[in-house]
């Protein structure tokens, strides 16, 4: 049995293109600030692993020759002691790496595993260990650092151990946030079902997750590390034998009226490691967000596309959509169809439903009626004409909002798919349905609330003075449809579009809701789209049907022909997959239907 | 449809009768109409009928067609808290299948703890009993939030049981730890509803398969195999091994998730809402494999959905949920086609039908029963 399900390979007609992708190692190579960033740190990383081979002389010998300008036997000049300054920022490389390194391991090793367990297993080690991270948080760093300076001495690893500890709750909390989310996802619980150990799942499901964000973290910290740890020697409070770029800074920084040189290059070597650092963090953050939004400007577009004039055909239609191609351009070039010269009408007193599966297009061509296509959607052909004016631009390939905002919401409206998404939870439904038609309508808030009532009591809410004054979480997703739908009704439109109005709901408040739109339509005259996958929903309200398939109508017509004796083998498939009337426990695809798709 | 009109079914005297409760069933029934199989006269579960009709909020349900002429149903408005209020104190019709089962739930309790110190558990399911069949479907419907996930993780052991007992091949596995789970991996399975986080996306279809066996030391050469044969038994390319999860559609993740299921040859899988988030289409051939699956392995399903059609598709028997608790129970036909109990009756006239007059029909058919039912609160109020 062949399988359609099979990721289908481009067809001649419908939509076409596909989502390029690329791997993590190859975005942040693209990026112009990762490419920087790698560069200036696998420099520095280069030298301080051949720190002996690469300096020219020994860091700690002292010579006569003090505070010599750069040029000569030493290349970048020679400190107060007259050592050689290039090979001492060649070997101080070596002790900032390893303090860094330090600092972030310590932070890492203590962090990681502590917000593994307690996002995982929460309870009292979540508790306990919060605890600690929240008095940590509270601790200044620096004088806790100058404490242990006193009490340690000038040990540059103790004390950047220590710090480590004190940034440990930044890695903490990003851990235990990242498996606290993971924890609930159901291939966690089918691991746990398959009776893998916690540790397993943790370190195969859970670690994942988190190992890019505490990568990103620790070449924040490391930064961080590096500006400390100088800063602490700046003061004088390392070892002032140490070749270190901070113990030179200190020294620079006492001769910099006989030799400003001498600060220059240690605080130019710290300032690239840190933005190198900083840079890395950013760019890895950025290829791992993976979002890149590919956007043409319209005049680059290739205009090969014949670009239909604005013809007003004259049309008795309320809505007639012609010839309609919209396609998204892909990042690698090219451009990817989602509906391919598409073709239908709605009258008043018409429910016109558009089925498909996901993918097909369908909520598309609805969307881009209602002229709420994302920015970088192109119109590339054909017209919508609701009611004689045509609302799309033919020379920007877009929908004029121009022309669209002055009928969007007076004359047609738009039923969501999800009713609590489309509410604002900050505001009560009383207001969200006044504000619409004060503005619209011109009327008083007043006059503008007894309406809201009047049309709250329509679509069947029993008490609507309380609705009106609830927020959104506050009732239920039925009533919230309700609501959406009074909404949808107030400013008296001729045109209904509804994407998957009952999509959301359990089947009986959608029989409820489906009842209430096909009441208010009756009594309003409107026309009302309906953009559905649900076939019983179809026979339950529509007049007539578009079926669509990969951007393009398959069949079309009245309902009754349509759902009884459809023609297209599409079509057929659809309704042969059905399970109602179907007998219990038989195969629902034979394989004529198969055929018959071929 | 003529026979029936003799007797028109009006919701006043359907709620005077159901008040008086000494009303017989079969005067309430549309009599006279041959296929009308009056779910109150139905002689297989005389107990349970009886005790229905002696609450007084049975609603007989013409199944045949169109018998009830109701005119006065208030247009548009919610009754639905009234309805539940009905639906929730009928008495629940239950008849367990006979014999040995693999799976039992006896009066099984499961609640949430709350955040906060002294914040009180939330029960969730409130003391539920079904029965799973060797080698057979267990259909559970219900919908959002009655609780037949939960019913289906506390199998799992995912959920937090407070009492009752589940009781698989004779052994209670209601409070089992670590070590019992992963044996009891071998036998009891699952598939979870959205396949698109249920499959780790960082590995390949070939680890996620074979992981589960190298929990029980299957490995190498014949982890290999075992892992190629499920590939094939579940219809995916057999190019899949080295594949990651989001190069395939929904359908075909699904199917992933079925042969993780499979591959320990388990003897019960829970299905939870697994074709839910499927295209039509798709999801008519997943169910084809669902079946398949079980005619030759042999395998039992619990299997967990909010779509009656889907329910009675692949179910032996059926469960009807609400509200923590099952309401009705018993063989998949009777259950689906026959409902006793008024959550059931509304369930099955709510779900439309694919051909306009005939979703017409049904239409009046479930006006007339909200009709009933809000007579009959009313009554009960009174």
């Amino acid at each position: 049995m062949s399988d359609v399900e099979v990721v289908p390979t481009a067809p001649a007609v419908g939509q076409s293109g596909t989502v390029k992708r690329a791997g993590v190692v190859g975005r942040l190579l693209k990026n112009p600030m990762g490419v920087i960033a790698i560069v200036i740190l696998v420099v520095i990383v280069a030298s301080a692993v051949f720190a002996e081979f690469l300096a020219p002389m020994d860091p700690t010998r002292a010579t006569n020759t003090v505070l010599a300008g750069p040029g000569g036997a030493n290349i970048l000049g020679t400190d107060s002691n007259g050592r050689d300054i290039l090979s001492r920022l060649f070997f101080g490389a070596q002790g900032t790496l390893v303090s860094a390194a330090l600092a972030a391991g310590v932070a890492i090793g203590i962090g990681l595993p502590a917000g593994l367990l307690a996002g995982y297993y929460g309870s009292w080690f979540d508790s306990l260990s919060s605890w600690a991270t929240n008095i940590l948080m509270a601790l200044p760093n620096m004088i806790v650092l100058l404490a242990v300076r006193a009490v340690v001495g000038p040990s540059i690893p103790i004390t950047m151990m220590i710090f480590g500890i004190m940034v440990s709750p930044g890695f903490f909390r990003l851990v235990r946030t990242a498996t606290q989310s993971v924890r609930n996802e159901l291939y966690v619980d089918a691991a746990r079902v398959a009776g893998l150990s916690d540790f397993r799942i943790m370190a195969r499901h859970i670690f994942g997750v988190v190992r890019a964000p505490v990568i990103i973290q620790a070449a924040m910290v490391c930064g961080i590390a590096i500006s400390f740890q100088s800063a602490l020697e700046f003061l004088g409070l390392g070892d002032p034998s140490a070749s270190t770029w901070g113990v030179m800074i200190n020294d620079g920084f006492r001769s910099i009226y006989r030799q400003p040189l001498a600060l220059l290059w240690p605080t130019l070597a710290i300032s690239f490691t840190i933005g190198g650092f900083v840079l890395l963090g950013n760019a890895l953050r950025d290829a791992l967000e993976d979002q890149v939004k590919v956007k043409e400007k319209v005049a680059a577009a290739t205009t090969s596309a014949v670009i239909t004039e604005v013809v007003k055909t004259p049309t008795t239609h309320l809505l007639e959509v012609a010839d309609l191609r919209i396609q998204y351009p892909q990042p690698g070039g090219g451009r990817k169809t989602v509906v391919d010269g598409v073709s239908w009408y709605v009258d008043r007193d018409e429910v016109l439903g558009i089925v498909g599966e996901s993918g097909s297009g369908k909520s598309q061509s609805a969307f881009a009626v209602l002229g709420l296509l994302p920015d970088n959607a192109l119109v590339t052909s054909g017209q919508i004409i609701f009611d004689g004016h045509q609302t799309v631009d033919t020379r920007s390939q877009r929908i004029n909002q121009s022309i669209l905002s002055e009928l969007r919401g007076k004359r047609i409206s738009y039923i969501p798919q999800e009713p609590m998404s489309n509410l604002d939870p900050s505001f009560t439904i009383g207001s969200q349905l006044v504000r619409p038609m004060v503005k619209t309508l011109k009327i008083s808030d007043s006059e503008a609330e007894k309406r809201a009532m009047d049309l709250l009591a329509a679509v069947g809410i029993k008490d609507p003075r309380r609705t009106f004054q609830s927020y959104p979480h506050q009732v239920s997703g039925g009533m919230a449809q309700r609501v959406l739908i009074a909404g949808a009704i107030s400013c008296e439109p001729d045109l209904i579009i509804a994407d998957e109005p009952t999509t959301a709901l359990d089947v009986t408040v959608q029989a409820e809701v489906l009842d209430v739109i096909r009441e208010l339509q009756r009594e309003l005259h409107q026309g009302i789209i309906l953009v559905t996958h649900n076939f019983g929903v179809v026979a339950d309200i529509c007049d007539r049907v578009a079926v669509m398939q990969n951007g393009r109508i398959v069949e079309q017509g009245d309902v009754r022909s349509i759902l009884r004796t459809p023609q297209d083998p599409y079509t057929q498939m659809l309704l042969e997959s059905m399970l109602v009337g179907k007998t219990p426990m038989t195969k629902l695809i034979t394989q004529e239907s198969m055929g018959g798709l071929q | 449809m003529t026979e029936s009109n003799q007797h028109p079914l009006s919701p006043e005297k359907l709620a005077a009768e159901l008040a008086d409760q000494a009303v017989s069933a079969q005067e309430v029934a549309p009599s006279g109409e041959p296929d009308a199989v009056s779910p109150a006269v139905a002689p297989e579960v005389p107990s349970a009928a009886v005790q229905s009709v002696d609450h007084g909020v049975q609603v007989p349900l013409a199944s045949g067609g169109l018998s009830a002429p109701i005119t006065t149903t208030p247009r548009l408005a919610s009754k639905a808290d009234v309805l539940d209020d009905i639906a929730g104190h009928a008495p629940a019709v239950i008849e367990l299948p006979p014999g040995k089962h693999l799976l039992d739930v006896a009066d099984l309790r499961v609640a949430y703890p709350q955040k906060g110190m002294f914040a009180k558990p939330v029960e969730i399911l409130h003391g539920v009993s079904i029965a799973v069949e060797e080698g057979r479907t267990m259909g559970l419907v219900g919908e959002s939030g009655c609780g037949k996930t939960t019913l289906g993780r506390a199998v799992l052991g995912l959920a937090p049981i407070t009492g009752g007992t589940v009781t698989f091949d004779g052994k209670d596995i209601a409070h089992a730890g670590r070590g019992e789970r992963r044996k009891l991996s071998r036998d009891i399975q699952v598939v979870f509803q959205d396949p698109y986080t249920s499959l780790n996306p960082s590995m390949t279809i070939g680890d996620i398969l074979s992981e589960p066996l190298g929990i029980q030391g299957i490995s190498g050469a014949d982890a290999r195999k075992r892992v190629r044969d499920l590939v094939d038994r579940v219809k995916l390319p057999s190019d899949s091994m080295d594949r990651l999860p989001r190069e395939f559609s929904g359908g075909q993740r699904q199917r992933v998730a079925i042969a993780r299921a499979l591959a320990l040859q388990p003897r019960l899988i829970v299905c939870d809402e697994p074709v839910s988030a499927l295209d039509l289409s798709t999801q008519a051939r997943v169910l084809d494999l669902f079946l398949e699956i079980q005619q030759t392995l042999g395998v039992s399903y619990l299997f967990v959905s909010h779509d009656l059609d889907v329910i009675r598709h692949v179910s032996h028997r059926v469960a009807v949920m609400f509200k923590g608790e099952i309401v009705e129970q018993g063989l998949a036909e009777k259950v689906t086609e026959h409902p006793e109990h008024p959550y059931t009756q509304r369930l099955l006239l709510a779900s439309p039908v694919p051909d306009p007059d005939k979703q017409a029909q049904r239409r009046t058919e479930r006006r007339a029963h909200t009709a009933a039912m809000a007579a009959a609160a009313a009554a009960a109020a009174a």
